[in-house]
Order: structure tokens, then C-alpha cells, then sequence
């Protein structure tokens, strides 16, 4: 990132696959660590925290998506279903077997994984748009099964409030506590990804993603990686509706319906298809451009205008200004944010000569 | 991973700077309430409305002084009716200093139920969200302040009862509703009061999002056959019921809405006033521009040289707005004068609003008394009707079968 190598001077396997190469970058790795670890929930008012932890809670689930549609391929507009699995099955066990949430939280995640496996079983058969359908069939089946089962739901308002997660004793209740809990999961995540795609797993993702016949071919059991596929991809979003069910303390399916699978497709195709770096990106993106767009539009018209009035101009201007910027970073990079990084990076890399 | 984290920083900084800017300071005179709107989201219907009805009331008591001397002021935020928004504009309304919340649809109220308990701010929902919300005991922090859809069926009901002469026994009766928790809400006490009274009822599924319900009407105008409808339904949906009864020969003057399928707008979008005559709306804020408030608020408008707002054309969300306001404006009002004139804490102001009795802003809220156990204020509601292209009042505000939503309330503890 801040630093460039001056030669490569591998000389085995292991140090080629590193994930970090040069000692710099461990040393940038570890202050991140320190500054998010420390310096970050010491210094900063819990309002920015609550806001970190809705990002953190977004990385999950949109690393799980770009598993699937970034590194696999197989369009999915159902994740957010899956969440809503993963988010029941916590709450049940926690409310009606009283499991601390590090059972919980595996289990919603296993419990989508099961789910996310079957809807996934037309993607053996059909591809792209279609895929997109038959996903969306998904997100509605679930959606209708959990709203019309009260075993699932708990009763008509189909929302089962969870206890705060417990930890060493102690409720996990204030953000800056939630947010140490939301961190751990999603560095978890981000570095199960990491590792996951460089695996013998992942390279026979991208082969299947890139050319599913030839890959095929080459030997990689294109019905037992697509399952797979779905599958992890489902766990992830299974484990960020356990998250969401802990954050807010209760699991209500409304909060996972259509339009949430819709915003995290947008957090990886704005991010980048293909990259754990650019999931990152987009989930920060999109989660947090509304609230910057606000937050500065707020002292700048309130100049201008009274409360009311400004409450409707900021409404309706930050939805304009968000589309308009998203199609901008679109247009700029179409390959997305983490792209759109990687070049600046190479710029500033031999700078200032142009190559 | 480094990478990532760095730009992270970076943007977390940005949002900082610009929002540390912008911060004014709480000062000692200011009351700051947070209000929590969809204006852009699938029910900006009822956010473009009902939101400025909110502000224009609080500009009305900041022009004439406040408070008991302290203005108030209102921080809006619009979540476009997503879940993980409502939290961020929690925090923020509680960074701010806040003390009380108007929350806003039935997934963000669920969502805030837990926080809000534990930051001890309180929270209202006016007519949606749980109906279990109004009891005191069990949600101390949850404020529904209107008629929740429990107290709305039993109304229908009992206007159902009074339409049909008085007894509902052997009639039938058919509930329309919107497939989801809160058009499911309802049924479990509208099938008790059944069996009480004697009739027979069906419900009638839409499923989301409601433009299409063509079976389900001709289900219930040809095969059903019932001699009262009630219909409990969102958004769109309202408005394509009204013109599917009116396509299948069914009368209007034997359907009765649920509050949000009562507005003007809704009987605009379904081909105006003309096709829906007759059409029955439930609502629990007073309807039309007849009244002293509204009257206050265009002399307002006028003494800045502006004209009143074109939001009060759609009186019944912006009078629900006022009626949210002046409820919030009530309770703080209490709460300084509990203080004896001292600045509220958001648990005082949560005991001002335990404290509303019998405030009726002119008749256009109902007589709500709000108590440590009740936080509902009775479920009191309205019947308007459609009549000669307008809406008219059809009887004054009443409640209903509350002995079968106690035992409801009861049974779910």
C-alpha cells in the first residue's frame, strides 16, 4: 500500500504465497490491527462506532456474496433469505434452548449453508439471468415459509427478541462493545476469505467461473463446487443474520427482505467483483456514503434553509447524489473500487516517471 | 487486507471532520427531539406528508416561545424504511442529546425495541408496530400513543356492528389483509370476537406488494358473499382494493379500512372521490383543515409571507404528523413542569408522557390518557367516510371491545 518492493527475491513456495511479503506489510498489518483494536473505540464517540459496526456487520454478508458471484459466478439475488435463516435459527436456539452465542452463531450460519445448498441445486442446470430468477424464487419461498410458520417465527409479528450475547460473564449491550464483537467476526471473515480463495477450493471456483466446461474438463466436480459454493456463500450470510439478530436484539424477517439482497449485490459490483479488498470497499460504500452525504449536507444547507425544509432537500438530494455517484465510479472503473485503487496504487508506484 | 483497512480510516476520519463541523452545540435552552422519517423509501406516501405536518407543529410552538420557555428542536433523519439505518439515526439522535424518538415502521421499531430500553430514551409508534407495545410493563420505552391494529379490529368491528343494526349475529364478515406480520396482527382478536359475537369471518391474503388482488376480491364479492369487509392493507394496495370492490359491483358503504389505507391520496390513486363514495377510513388523528392548529400554522405561513403548504391537500397523514408532534410537544411539557421549569432528562420526559390526559388539541386527537400501564391511550379511532367528494366524519372518536384486548395483552405475558 504506502510502500513498493524493490526486487522479487522469492526463493520458496511459502514465501510466495504468503499473503503478506514483505516485512513492511506485516508491520502495516499489525499497526491497522492496533489502530482498529485500540485507537479507534478509545477515541472515537460511540455514534461513529454504531456506524463502523454496521460496516463490519456488511462485510460478512458481502464477502459471502462475492464468494458466490465474484469468484464462482453463479448470480444470486436470495442472500438476503439466507440471512433470515441464520438469524431464526440463532434466535430460536438462543431463546428456547438458551445456547450462548457461539453456538448460535455457527449454527444459524450451518443452518443457511443446509438451505442455501438446496436453493442452490438449480444452478447446476441454468446460468446468469436465469440463475437470478430461480434465486429470487428462493428469496420469496423463504421469506413466505418463515412470515406463515409460527415454529420459525415465533408468532403473527414473526419477530423473536434475543437475549445480548454474553461474554466471560459480562452482556455484550453498549456499541463499543458490540463493536469488538462485530470486529472479531469480521476479521474472521475476511481472512477465512482471504485463505479460502487462494485454496484448492477457490482456484476451482475461478476456473468454474471463468469457463465452467473447461473446467469441468480439467477435472473439478462442477455439482459438488457449485453446492459448495452456495453453500459457504450461505454461511456467511447465515453468520451476518445471527450478527444483525445480536446488534439489534431480535430476529424479524423484514429486515431481510428483496431489496437487502439488492443493496449487497450493489456493495460488490461497486466494490469489485472477484476481490475480498473491494468487498470491503463497497460495504463501506454503501453503507456509509448516505450517512457522510448527510452528514455534511446538514451544516452546509442548514445556512439556508430551516429544519423542515431541509429534511426534505437532504432527502431527496443524498438519493440523487448517491446514484449519480455510484454511476460515476462506474463509469470511472467499471471493474470497481478496488480497481480503481490498484491503479492509483500503480501510478504512485513508479511515479513520477509514467512507467 | 492492510489496503482496505487504511481507506477505511480514512473515510471513517472524513465523516468525522465533516460531521464535527457541522455540530452545534446542545445549549441550555433547547430541547432536541430525534424523528425518525421515510420520505424516499416504498412509504414516502405517508413520510412527505406526515413529516412536514411534524415540523410545520414545532415551528408553531417555537414561534410562540417554546416550551416553558425552551425551543425546541427537531432533528430529522430519513432511513427509507431499512432496518440497519434506524439504529445509526438512534445514535445519533442520542449523541445529540434527544430525549424522546419518533420512530418510524414496524421492522425499525422492532429493531430499536431493545436499544432503546437499554439507552432509556423512549421511542413512539403511532399506529403500527406491535400491538403487545402498549403495555407499559412489558415495553417501558415503546410509546404507540394511537390505536394499534389490535385496537383497529376490534373497532371495524364494532362500526361493522352498528352498520348492520346492531347485531353481527349469523353475518359474515371478511378480512382483506396485506401478508404480512402487521396485516396478521389483527386477526387473532377479530376471530375471538367471532365467537363473542356470533359471526361468521374469512380472511383474504394480498401478498406483497398488493397491485394485484383481483381473485382474492372476487372470492369474497362471489363466493364469500359477506355483509361487511374489512380491509387492512399498505401503500399501493389500498387504492386497488377500492377499485376492485367497485369493479365487482361490491358496495363501498360496507367496507371499512384499517389507518393506513384511509388517506386521500389513496382514494385519489383509485380513480378519486367519485369512484370510491361510501368507502369507510378509520383514522386516529382528525381529518380535514377545520381545525384551530392547522388555522394557527397558516397564520404563521402568512405572517412570513408564505402560503400554507400544498401537504395539508393529504390532511389525514399531515394531521397524523401534527398529532405525533403535538403528543412529544405534551409530554416534554409535562416533564418541565414536573422539573419546575428545569431542563427535562429523556426519563422525565418519559414521565410526562405517562402523564397525558385527556389532550385533544382540539378535537382533532382523541382523548388519549397514557399511563404507566397503558401506553397505547385508550385505541381510541374515528370513521371517516367518503361522502360528495370529500371525506366526512362518521360518528365521534370511540373504542372498543377493550376488555378483549386486555385479555389479549394479558395473554401474551
Amino acid at each position: 500500500m504506502l510502500h513498493r518492493e524493490s526486487g522479487v527475491f522469492k526463493t520458496s513456495y511459502a514465501a510466495d504465497m504468503a499473503l503478506y511479503p514483505l516485512p513492511i506489510a506485516r508491520w502495516t498489518v499489525a499497526a491497522v490491527i492496533l489502530l482498529f483494536a485500540v485507537v479507534l473505540p478509545l477515541t472515537v464517540h460511540e455514534y461513529y462506532l454504531s456506524i463502523v459496526n454496521l460496516v463490519l456487520i456488511a462485510i460478512v454478508g458481502a464477502l459471502g456474496l462475492n464468494i458466490l458471484v465474484g469468484y464462482t459466478g453463479q448470480i444470486s439475488v436470495g442472500h438476503a433469505a439466507f440471512m433470515s435463516v441464520g438469524a431464526y435459527t440463532a434466535a430460536n436456539l438462543a431463546v428456547h434452548l438458551h445456547l450462548p452465542f457461539w453456538v448460535t452463531l455457527p449454527a444459524g450460519g450451518l443452518m443457511a449453508a443446509l438451505i442455501g445448498g438446496i436453493v442452490g441445486i438449480p444452478s447446476l442446470r441454468i446460468k446468469g439471468l436465469y440463475l437470478a430468477i430461480a434465486t429470487l424464487a428462493g428469496q420469496l419461498i423463504i421469506e413466505w415459509i418463515i412470515n406463515h410458520t409460527p415454529a420459525i417465527s415465533g408468532g403473527a409479528q414473526a419477530s423473536i427478541e434475543v437475549p445480548r450475547p454474553v461474554f466471560m460473564g459480562r452482556q455484550i449491550k453498549t456499541q463499543g462493545q458490540l463493536y469488538y464483537f462485530l470486529l472479531f467476526f469480521a476479521v474472521l471473515a475476511t481472512l477465512a476469505t482471504l485463505n479460502l480463495v487462494r485454496s484448492r477450493i477457490g482456484r476451482a471456483f475461478v476456473a468454474i467461473r471463468d469457463q465452467d466446461i473447461a473446467a469441468e474438463i480439467i477435472g473439478i466436480n462442477i455439482f459438488r463446487y457449485k453446492l459448495l459454493s452456495f453453500a459457504i456463500s450461505s454461511f456467511y450470510a447465515g453468520v451476518c443474520g445471527v450478527l444483525y439478530t445480536y446488534y439489534f436484539g431480535i430476529a424479524n424477517y423484514e429486515a431481510f427482505q428483496i431489496g437487502v439482497s439488492i443493496d449487497y449485490l450493489a456493495m460488490i459490483i461497486i466494490g469489485g467483483l472477484g476481490s475480498v479488498l473491494g468487498t470491503i470497499f463497497g460495504a463501506i460504500f454503501v453503507t456509509m456514503l448516505p450517512i457522510v452525504l448527510r452528514l455534511t449536507m446538514e451544516p452546509l444547507g442548514g445556512l439556508f434553509f430551516d429544519a423542515g425544509e431541509l429534511s426534505s432537500i437532504i432527502a431527496s438530494t443524498r438519493l440523487i447524489l448517491f446514484g449519480c455517484l455510484i454511476i460515476f465510479f462506474l463509469v470511472v472503473e467499471p471493474e470497481g473500487l478496488n480497481r480503481l485503487w490498484r491503479n492509483i496504487r500503480n501510478y504512485f508506484r513508479v511515479w513520477p516517471f509514467s512507467y | 487486507m492492510s489496503i482496505s483497512t487504511s481507506w477505511r480510516t480514512a473515510a471513517i476520519t472524513a465523516g468525522a471532520i465533516a460531521l464535527a463541523a457541522g455540530a452545534a452545540q446542545a445549549q441550555d435552552k433547547e430541547i432536541v427531539i430525534g424523528l425518525q422519517c421515510d420520505r424516499t423509501g416504498p412509504t414516502q406516501i405517508v413520510g412527505t406528508v406526515l413529516c412536514p405536518g411534524y415540523h410545520d407543529y414545532i415551528n408553531l410552538v417555537n414561534s410562540k416561545g417554546g416550551v416553558e420557555g425552551y425551543k425546541i428542536k427537531a432533528i430529522e433523519i430519513d432511513h427509507e424504511y431499512k432496518v440497519p439505518p434506524a439504529m445509526e439515526a438512534h445514535e445519533r439522535f442520542k449523541k445529540d442529546g434527544a430525549v424522546l424518538e419518533g420512530v418510524y415502521g414496524t421492522p425499525q421499531i422492532a429493531a430499536l425495541t431493545k436499544k432503546l430500553e437499554e439507552d432509556k430514551i423512549l421511542g413512539t409508534s403511532p399506529g403500527f408496530g406491535t400491538a403487545a407495545a402498549a403495555d407499559g410493563k412489558r415495553y417501558p420505552y415503546i410509546f404507540p400513543i394511537a390505536a394499534s391494529y389490535w385496537s383497529q379490529g376490534a373497532a371495524a368491528v364494532d362500526f361493522a356492528k352498528r352498520q348492520l343494526g346492531g347485531s353481527l349475529k349469523g353475518k359474515k364478515i371478511a378480512y382483506i389483509y396485506f401478508d404480512n406480520p402487521a396485516g396478521k396482527e389483527p386477526i387473532a382478536v377479530i376471530e375471538d370476537l367471532a365467537k363473542i359475537e356470533g359471526f361468521e369471518m374469512r380472511t383474504f391474503a394480498v401478498p406483497s406488494p398488493g397491485v394485484e388482488m383481483a381473485a382474492q376480491v372476487l372470492d369474497i364479492t362471489g363466493r364469500f358473499k359477506p355483509d361487511f369487509v374489512i380491509a387492512h392493507l399498505f401503500g399501493r394496495a389500498p387504492s386497488v382494493s377500492i377499485k376492485e370492490f367497485k369493479g365487482k359491483g361490491y358496495p363501498l358503504s360496507k367496507v371499512v379500512s384499517l389507518v393506513w389505507g384511509s388517506s386521500e391520496a389513496d382514494i385519489q390513486a383509485a380513480g378519486g372521490y367519485g369512484v370510491a363514495e361510501g368507502y369507510h377510513t378509520m383514522q386516529f388523528a382528525g381529518v380535514g383543515s377545520d381545525f384551530q392548529v392547522i388555522k394557527d400554522i397558516n397564520a404563521m405561513y402568512k405572517a412570513q409571507g408564505k402560503s400554507p403548504p400544498k401537504e395539508q391537500e393529504t390532511s389525514v397523514y399531515y394531521n397524523r404528523g401534527l398529532m405525533i408532534a403535538a403528543l412529544h410537544v405534551e409530554a416534554i411539557r409535562n416533564a418541565v413542569k414536573a422539573k419546575g421549569g428545569a431542563k427535562p432528562t429523556s426519563e422525565d420526559v418519559k414521565n410526562g408522557m405517562e402523564a397525558l390526559k385527556d389532550f385533544t388539541l382540539g378535537g382533532m386527537v382523541p382523548p388519549i390518557t397514557v399511563t404507566p400501564e397503558d401506553h397505547e391511550g385508550g385505541g381510541w379511532v374515528q370513521v371517516w367516510t367518503v361522502k360528495g367528494g370529500k371525506l366526512v366524519k362518521d360518528g365521534e372518536w370511540f373504542q372498543a371491545y377493550r376488555d378483549v384486548i386486555k385479555k389479549h395483552l394479558q395473554a401474551i405475558n
